[in-house]
């Protein structure tokens, strides 16, 4: 399927895949971060029940320690 | 515009800050100096010498709570700012209470769990307001790498999004800065953008 992940066209081999699904993909690893699907935060809890949909403008932000 | 004028229009709004370190300290006083009228400022710390790298703290404040010194060093630079400095833990239930009516939050946490919780908080239980975050800026240097992105509506991520502060990789006075006045400026961006509400109590 072809979503827009940080702002670029994104082809994900699978379809609705979930949001846990989605971050071992694109090895998204580092552990703090904020996904945002069609601009609704995911919470946390939700990455394993949350579907990620053809054509969805997904956002990934690592949060860093330090302030 | 003049300075008088938009310092006239600021006056009228109310920012809240998540912390009162490195970025906190350092954005408040950014706001301050620009007439942001009313400053919430939540943090339970006290001043450890360790800070003075990077914080907007004096030697003689040392062992103070941030938020009490911090309303001090305001009131030193502008009086007409109304700060309200709470010594609280933050956290998902008190944010929306301690926060409620500011027109934007700023998330000034050092640690990078509590990041997340902010962001969860502000963007799932007040939604609207925005959220100024700051995300990597750790050591010195590479300048080039610190950036600013609208994310959306009500989320605005500074910093670098990469270095994670640690004992090798300190948090210091002058990357920190330029991220916490970054987050100033989008505040300021914010609010210049917004509409006064002269109705409000």
């Amino acid at each position: 399927m072809k979503i827009i992940l940080n702002n670029r066209e994104e082809e994900l081999s699978g379809e609705n895949l979930s949001v846990s699904e989605m971050l071992k993909i694109k090895k998204f690893s580092y552990k703090m971060r904020i996904v945002k699907i069609n601009g609704l935060l995911i919470p946390r809890e939700e990455y394993e029940s949350t579907i990620i949909h053809d054509g969805d403008n997904v956002q990934m932000i690592y949060l860093m320690s330090g302030g | 515009m003049r300075f008088s004028e938009i310092k006239d229009h600021l006056s009228g709004f109310r920012v809240g800050i998540a912390g009162a370190g490195g970025l906190g300290s350092t954005c408040a006083v950014a706001l301050a100096r620009s007439g942001v009228g009313t400053l919430v400022i939540s943090d339970f710390d006290v001043i450890e010498p360790a800070n003075l790298n990077r914080q907007y703290y004096f030697t003689s404040q040392v062992g103070m709570l941030k938020t009490i010194a911090l309303k001090e060093n305001i009131a030193r630079i502008n009086p007409d700012i109304t700060v309200i400095a709470l010594a609280e833990k933050l956290d998902h239930l008190n944010i929306p209470e301690i926060f409620a009516g500011c027109d934007v939050i700023v998330e000034a946490f050092d640690k990078d769990d509590m990041k997340e919780m902010i962001a969860e908080t502000v963007q799932t239980r007040m939604p609207g307001t925005p959220l100024v975050m700051g995300s990597g800026l750790a050591g010195w240097g590479k300048s080039e790498t610190i950036k600013f992105r609208k994310i959306d509506e009500t989320l605005y991520i500074c910093g670098d999004e990469s270095t994670t502060a640690g004992d090798e990789m300190p948090p210091m006075a002058a990357r920190v800065g330029i991220v916490a006045n970054m987050q100033a400026n989008t505040v300021i961006e914010i609010l210049m953008k917004k509409t006064r509400d002269y109705f409000r109590q």
